[in-house]
């Protein structure tokens, strides 16, 4: 099917797709700033998101074939050009972003439009269309620096995006300042990790880095010093516990649409960031053996399963409740990618993967209810089951899966990263993914209980669904939970292909 | 048809039915008629299934999750059994639901029914499930559909029981026993239903005992103590579906599962081995025991049912964890006999409810006078849980009986023996001062309904009363029947 389609698409289109997918929303981004009106930007980045995720499909076939795709920006040739490369391991990253970005895309129009001043959509739509190419520039780039320029470009725009939500409530603007701060302090250790590489490798290009760190005797200060401050650097855009004080704030405040894309898609490319520096530029051996990278790893992300969890079991917000729960799964991610095996990173993934969807699904509900309703108390969502069945259906159904319903993805990944832990022998972790999803069953029972059980603040009688525009890409997202529950071999096939490339490459290439 | 069609069609037909209560929603006299229909054609079908039944257990394998997840049904006997007694229970339970919501004039009718369909296609997968991942699956179904009946009424109370309802099914099933499920994976390197015992030789005494727990207690809708007070709080419920819960399918479905893992999982003699077999049935017993006494002291009589349902189902985990082949059967068999007395003991509470309002066991004194069926069956179906013959509780108790003896655990049998004592303190005093009051003792309160109680509520415990008695004497031929599950024994 795959073929089918990139045999459809010219062949300038196929062979620059690499190049495409960045520079496409890219372009796009400044022509909204253009538009005469938010409806027009709005149409371009539906169409820009569309081209971008056809250009992340052909990625995925020509990996398929050739396992690695590597594209020399302007011509110049690697490590002293700067290369697009794509492999098993981050066509997966690209494919999430892309995919979320379609159905975000689609799903704006009516949230930004109630929430974002009229005169403000073209902007919010250029800010927006940065923000994304950013964000599949870092999955893409395979340039240590350039990477770096990505998350700046991503976060810039994130900080103007997570502003806007002021205009709805005056909290966003130190929300978005926290952000601000710890952004840059993230990004600015990860600048100075990449300094002491190169000082240490002489090269920028993330392949080039591997072969050469392989050949430094273990115990360089400088390499060890730039691979913490990149760890630093990158769990804090990860918002890898104790790094994760800006995410809260930022979640609950910022405009429904941003909540939404950004918990799908920005921590998640972190975490790629992370995974491409531990396991292919540095070695599972180096990081996992010499740094003991899992006795640092492990107990955050286990004391994240837990604090977050926890913690959102007393938040009365629903956004802010969502982001602790967020903060958890990370954990639960980071959990498996800190088993060093093939496996746990490969339960990571597929965890990452089930995460953004649900958790778009779960935003994507909740933005639906602060468009008819107002409010995103857990007490503003009391008996709402009966009023907008199908926003408040979808919503359920993802938040069974976070808990980890089966038939859900949410018990898939559960199932896989449960198998990785017990088969790298890690008991404890298994009692804390447990003890985190029982948690989970409490802070989602609570709501779901004020949904379908609680009589309705103001009984007005009327049905009051969310716009269509809102619902198709809720229920994409939702049925894909479910998809994902009952057949997941496709998924798993991936993020076990994106494993595997991450500890074959480690250091040889 | 094939036993794979048939398989399928089991699984179709409550689905289908719960999407034809809703198709049917506006007009109340179909609905009700296509909960009859499905409930009859289940039947039916599940008769066909067993029937058709020949050497080799009918398998199917309808899909995959991920590596290692299938969707996989296989119909051995222990599990026909289930799914005759649930689907059979259905009908009757759906003749006395009419009556009982219609009587009490319930809202949410249409939900009611619906989440009932769907709970009885959750125990059908339980019964027919292949392996365990299919089981915990439909176990996790039976869980969310009884969500909405136990919290039917709405109101504060009925939300609090739900909520600990959910909590601790789903607190225990994803806390322990999905633990004990990917853990058995990681061990047997699959999860299937072998005869003979999956884990049998896998495994070492320590591994096993901790397995063993997380099943036992992970399997929360056995009921075992301490993860038994949901019950108590789900008598929340109206009665019909309190006899769901306690009879048909969810505590029946919990200590299923148990005996499921103890046959298919760890096989006689594994678990016979590990020393946590012990332990488990030293709580069991405890469960007996400690229930009936707090039965005693309950004077609403659903309450008093809920107590003695914990105790009477500790008894399937106790036959259970004795290992043997008698106790293998008695705990099987105790799953059916036990499910057609204590559903007729919720009818008859749910009957006098109706007719009369009357929850409490000391209000109830002279109202057998006035009804009569309703106290007789009440008497009958306590009988046959304390375990007279010829009615049908009389068979498990016995080869329970023979089970601990054999096993080397003869405080078991004591412990039975005192448990049938308690079951008499607890159970017969209701139908003896219902029927043969004190002199002197007040009237009791007239009928809140003038009409007294629906005739279709009268009708169904009679019924279920009646077949304890015909019961008793098929127990042979079931017995012969699930005899080659026991086999391994």
């Amino acid at each position: 099917m795959l073929e089918a389609l990139v045999s459809l698409l010219p062949d300038m289109v196929v062979d620059n797709a690499a190049a495409l997918l960045v520079v496409i929303p890219l372009i796009f981004a400044g022509l909204c700033v253009f538009m005469p009106n938010g409806r027009s930007a709005w149409a371009l980045t539906v169409l820009g998101s569309v081209a971008s995720a056809m250009c992340a499909l052909v990625l995925l076939q020509q990996v398929q074939a050739h396992g690695v795709v590597s594209y020399h920006l302007g011509g110049f040739a690697p490590p002293l050009g700067i290369e697009f490369r794509v492999d098993a391991l981050n066509v997966l990253f690209l494919l999430l972003v892309a995919a979320i970005g379609v159905l975000a895309a689609i799903f704006s129009w009516p949230t930004v439009s109630a929430e974002i001043q009229r005169e403000k959509h073209t902007l919010f739509y250029a800010a927006h269309l940065v923000c994304y190419t950013g964000l599949a520039g870092v999955a893409i780039t395979g340039d240590a620096f350039n990477l770096f320029v990505f998350l700046e470009v991503s976060s810039i725009s994130t900080y103007v995006l997570v502003a806007l939500g002021g205009t709805r409530d005056r909290r966003a603007f130190p929300a978005a300042f926290d952000y601000l701060l710890m952004g840059t302090i993230g990004a600015t250790f990860f600048v100075i990790g990449v300094g002491f590489l190169y000082a240490a490798t002489g090269t920028l290009n993330m392949v080039d880095m591997g072969n050469r760190l392989a050949l430094i005797e273990p115990g360089n200060r400088a390499v060890v010093a730039g691979f913490a401050f990149i760890v630093v650097g990158l769990g804090l855009k990860a918002a890898m516990w104790p790094l994760h004080q800006w995410l809260p704030n930022a979640y609950a405040y910022a405009p429904s649409f941003v909540t939404m894309f950004l918990s799908a898609t920005a921590t998640k490319v972190a975490i790629y960031a992370l995974i491409r520096f531990i396991f292919t530029i540095f070695t599972p051996e180096y990081t996992f053996d010499a740094l003991t990278l899992s006795w640092i790893f492990a107990p955050l992300a286990m004391i994240a399963m837990l604090v977050c969890s926890f913690q959102a079991v007393f938040q009365t917000d629903v956004r802010r409740m969502l982001a602790y729960s967020s903060v958890a799964q990370v954990g639960y991610m980071l959990l498996g990618i800190s088993i060093g095996t093939s496996a746990g990173l490969s339960a990571g993934m597929f965890h990452l993967v089930n995460h953004g969807v649900m958790k778009g699904a779960l935003f994507m509900a909740v933005a639906g209810i602060v468009l008819t309703h107002k409010g995103t108390r857990i007490n503003d969502f009391a008996g709402l089951g009966r009023v907008a069945p199908l926003t408040m259906t979808a919503f359920a159904i993802a938040a069974l899966s976070l808990i980890g319903m089966p038939l859900t993805a949410g018990f898939q990944s559960k199932w896989t990263l449960l198998q990785a832990t017990l088969d790298g022998g890690w008991e404890l972790a298994a009692v804390v993914i447990v003890a985190s999803s029982f948690l989970a069953v409490i802070y989602m029972g609570r709501i779901l209980q004020a949904i379908f059980f609680q009589a309705p603040v103001n009984p007005r009688k009327v049905r009051q669904e969310a716009p269509l525009l809102l619902l198709i890409p809720l229920w994409v997202l939702t049925l894909a939970t479910l998809y994902i529950g009952v057949q997941a071999d496709w998924l798993i096939a991936l993020t076990e292909a994106a494993a595997k490339a991450s500890f074959l490459s480690g250091g040889i290439l | 048809m094939s036993p794979e069609m048939l398989i399928l069609t089991v699984l179709a037909i409550p689905l289908v039915t719960a999407m034809a209560i809703f198709a049917l929603k506006a007009v109340p006299d179909l609905r009700e008629g296509a909960t009859l229909i499905g409930a009859f054609s289940l039947f039916g079908a599940v008769i066909w299934l067993v029937a058709s039944m020949g050497g080799e257990p009918p398998s199917l394998v309808v899909g995959r999750a991920a590596p290692g997840l299938e969707f996989a049904f296989k119909l051995e006997p222990l599990g026909a059994l289930f799914a005759l007694v649930a689907s059979g229970l259905w009908i009757v339970n759906s003749f006395y639901s009419i009556g009982y919501m219609r009587g009490n004039r319930e809202r949410n009718q249409t939900r009611f029914y619906i989440c009932f369909a769907i709970a009885l296609f959750g125990a059908m997968g339980v019964a027919m499930a292949g392996n365990l991942f299919t089981l915990f699956v439909f176990y996790e179904v039976l869980t969310l559909s009884t969500y909405p009946l136990v919290a039917h009424k709405g109101d504060a109370n009925a939300q609090r029981g739900a909520q600990i309802y959910l909590m601790t099914l789903l607190g225990t099933s994803i806390g322990l026993f999905l633990v004990a499920v990917v853990w058995t994976y990681t061990l047997g390197g699959s999860l299937d239903f072998v005869s003979g015992g999956l884990l049998a030789g896998k495994i070492g005494p320590v591994e096993a005992s901790v397995l063993l727990l997380l099943f036992a207690f992970g399997i929360g809708k056995a009921a075992l103590m301490p993860f038994h007070f949901w019950l108590p709080n789900a008598m929340v419920a109206p009665t019909p579906v309190s006899a769901l819960l306690h009879a048909v399918a969810v505590v029946k479905a919990g200590v299923f599962a148990i005996m499921k893992v103890a046959i298919y999982i760890f096989g006689a003699d594994l678990l016979s081995t590990t020393p946590a077999t012990d332990w488990v049935l030293g709580v069991a017993c405890f469960t007996i025991i400690v229930s009936s006494l707090i039965a005693l002291t309950k004077d609403n009589l659903k309450a008093r049912l809920a107590y003695s349902t914990i105790g009477q189902l500790a008894y399937v985990t106790a036959g259970a964890m004795l290992a043997t082949e008698a106790g293998f059967l008695g705990g099987s068999l105790q799953i059916a006999a036990h499910a057609v007395g204590k559903i007729t003991l919720f009818m008859c509470a749910g009957a006098i409810y109706v007719a009369t309002g009357l929850t409490n066991i000391s209000d109830m004194r002279g109202l057998g006078k006035r009804m009569p069926w309703v106290f007789g069956a009440f008497f009958v179906a306590s009988l046959s849980i304390i375990g007279i013959p010829p009615l049908a509780g009389g068979w498990p108790k016995f080869q329970l009986l023979l089970g601990a003896v054999e096993g080397g655990h003869a405080y078991v049998a004591w412990v039975l023996l005192i448990s049938s004592l308690l079951n008499i303190a607890y159970l017969l005093p209701i139908p003896i001062l219902g029927l043969m009051p004190p002199k002197g003792s007040p009237e009791p309160a007239p009928y809140k309904r003038p009409e007294g109680a629906p005739r279709f509520v009268v009708a169904a415990p009679v019924l279920t009363a009646a077949g304890t008695l015909i019961l008793f004497f098929f127990m042979g031929e079931i017995a012969a029947f699930l005899a080659p599950a026991m086999g391994g024994a």
